[in-house]
């Protein structure tokens, strides 16, 4: 087949628009002069600015927080989630349930942010509870809808399952728990590790539901940066940016080199 | 072991024993015997301990909260905290009254800013989906017409921007498109004012005239479009490269050997098989698109009307709960519902 020159140069092209925006956020993380977009000279003062910044760092410690707890409950609702939808035969309110896991998926943030928002009010009017927003109601609010990815990324890696493993569990008389523990739970494992870190990096990203459910003195890293940067570029953003972006890339990069240097096990069909 | 105990499973007890036989150390405790017993005292079976936390969870934390919002939409804005009035009201003589105000709602319909807005997303979401395909499209065409080895590290290049944070990626076109940005500093460099004189003056006969540099492209629309295609960029490729993988490579040699140009091929073969990661792919762009509110607020303009911006802004700004709350529920039945009926037709279609 003759190969066109069209489609590798669009391509390339592509490319470069993915990561012209990255590439030169980083370089200007190291300049000099307080304009992001005019070169100064090289200095590493911003990271320093950075560092020394408490508002950055607790708002950083706060997301990790939230997220690590978010993903985590996220991946136990969600797991039980996909269980019960691509396991169990017929219950009442399995349509609910794969609809009201399905929703968060299409529904846009601010609805969601609102609506939270709207029910924590109400639950401390006549409950009590949550006294005040904060921690707490952020971390509700990402565990919802993160459960819905873990869901999708779980049952899928359910439906593909060989069955004939758990129906063998089965007949030699394993319980349906111990089925699952035994057998169900360490093939699934690697979709379970990347719904844990997909749901951690979208709790981490996320600015609208965490505005809307926080309280005062509980700013997550993005609402901070979006602040900072309604105010216009500021190089420390950048130095932060390339820090966030250094430590993704590094992550996958390894990820990736793991993988490509494992030879490819295919189960049996 | 007795034939019982076998049939039964593989209790603690018999395990633990033949391990002692076999000089081996007693195993763990697991919980699930434990757990099973426990659940089972309570009067749940094993399936209701799946089913019952995340279902309790989601009708509290999704729909409760959905039905609130309908409550909220339907009562009237005051000044207090929280700023709407109780719906329900319980007079000294304990008569329960219940006021529905439609205010909110006729409120929406009489200013037009709101049907602007829905428009105006509408047709930003879809202007930036047709731009993403466009972009989207080679892409995932090289990526899966490229060797194996290559082919990892480009899908790997495709998403590794996904992995880092949305908002800072938004940012970094702050810088680009800002008047004398990144873009202006390197088209002035290149000489291409020079290139817009000339064309001007061969343009001037027809009136046509391109605005000199710097270019205005941050706080437009077209600062959206791009914040958008940049954003989704990964989700529009990543289905059209599973569905372009699969293209038999033999039907394209066919197209050629009876005589069709590359871009008839494209045309008749490729583009038709492809459909399914087209529509995928765009999907998965105009939906998050429509309801966006950090890339119309960082560049975009004033006057760019989304609906996302709208519903923040009567919250956080003019503190108005219920016309908020009106907002969210026209655009649950404006936009939400008819994508999920969407996805469920697709769905069914597709497990057909």
């Amino acid at each position: 087949m003759k190969r066109g020159l069209f489609i590798p140069i669009v391509a390339t092209l592509g490319f470069i628009f993915l990561y012209a925006p990255i590439i030169s956020l980083v370089v200007f993380s190291f300049n000099e002069s307080k304009l992001v977009t005019v070169w100064g000279g090289f200095s590493t003062k911003w990271y320093g600015e950075l560092f020394a910044n408490p508002q950055v760092l607790d708002a950083g410690l706060l997301s990790l927080r939230v997220a690590a707890a978010s993903a985590t409950i996220a991946l136990i609702l969600g797991t039980l989630c996909a269980v019960a939808l691509s396991r169990f035969r017929r219950f009442r309110g399995k349509t609910l349930l794969g609809g009201m896991v399905s929703a968060p998926l299409v529904m846009p943030d601010v609805i969601t942010g609102l609506s939270l928002l709207l029910l924590f009010v109400a639950m401390e009017e006549v409950f009590g509870w949550p006294a005040g927003r904060g921690e707490l109601t952020i971390i509700i609010a990402h565990s919802t809808f993160c459960m819905a990815y873990v869901t999708v990324v779980v049952a899928s890696r359910l439906s593909d399952l060989d069955q004939s493993l758990e129906e063998a569990a089965q007949d030699l008389g394993a319980i349906p728990a111990r089925v699952f523990f035994d057998i169900t739970l360490p093939i699934i494992a690697p979709a379970l590790i990347s719904s844990w870190l997909l749901s951690f990096t979208l709790s981490l990203d996320d600015l609208v539901i965490a505005s809307f459910v926080s309280g005062p003195g509980s700013s997550t890293l993005p609402m901070v940066i979006f602040s900072k940067i309604k105010l216009g570029v500021s190089p420390d953003v950048n130095a932060l940016a390339s820090l966030i972006i250094g430590v993704v890339a590094l992550g996958v990069i390894i990820a990736t080199i793991i993988q490509l240097r494992r030879p490819t096990k295919k189960a049996p069909a | 072991m007795g034939e019982l105990e076998r049939r039964r499973g593989f209790g603690a007890d018999v395990v633990t024993a033949e391990l002692a036989t076999a000089g081996l150390p007693r195993p763990v405790w697991r919980p699930w015997g434990f757990l099973r017993e426990r659940l089972t005292m309570m009067g749940i079976g094993g399936r209701w301990a799946v089913i019952l936390p995340p279902l309790l969870w989601l009708l509290i934390f999704f729909l409760i909260p959905l039905i609130v919002v309908i409550k909220i939409a339907f009562s009237e804005s005051v000044v207090g905290q929280p700023p709407y009035m109780p719906l329900l009201t319980i007079s000294p003589e304990g008569d329960v009254q219940m006021t529905l105000h439609l205010s909110n709602f006729i409120f929406l319909t009489q200013d037009h800013l709101y049907l602007d807005a829905y428009l105006s997303s509408l047709k930003i979401a879809a202007i930036s989906t047709i731009l993403a395909l466009l972009v989207g499209y080679p892409m995932a065409y090289f990526i899966a017409r490229s060797g194996d080895r290559a082919r990892n590290i480009l899908l790997m290049l495709v998403i590794l921007p996904f992995w880092s944070s949305f908002l800072l990626r938004v940012y970094a076109w702050i810088g680009f498109l800002k008047n004398n940005g990144v873009i202006d500093n390197t088209l002035e460099a290149l000489g291409v004012q020079h290139l817009i004189d000339a064309l001007n003056a061969a343009l001037a006969p027809l009136g046509w005239a391109i605005p000199p540099l710097p270019w205005a492209m941050l706080y437009t629309d077209f600062g959206v479009y791009i914040g958008i295609v940049y954003t989704y960029l990964p989700f529009m490729i990543l289905p059209l490269y599973t569905n372009l993988v699969k293209l038999d490579g033999a039907l394209l040699e066919a197209s050629a050997d009876l005589g069709a140009k590359p871009f008839r091929t494209f045309l008749s073969v490729t583009l038709p098989l492809s459909m399914p990661g087209v529509i995928a792919g765009s999907m998965l762009v105009f939906i998050p698109a429509i309801g966006e509110y950090v890339i119309p607020q960082l560049l975009g303009g004033p006057s760019t009307l989304m609906i996302g911006r709208v519903l923040w802004d009567e919250f956080f700004t003019n503190r108005d709960w219920p016309t908020a709350s009106a907002v969210a529920i026209a655009m649950l039945v404006v936009v939400v519902v008819p994508l999920m009926i969407l996805q469920r037709a697709q769905n069914a279609v597709v497990e057909r």
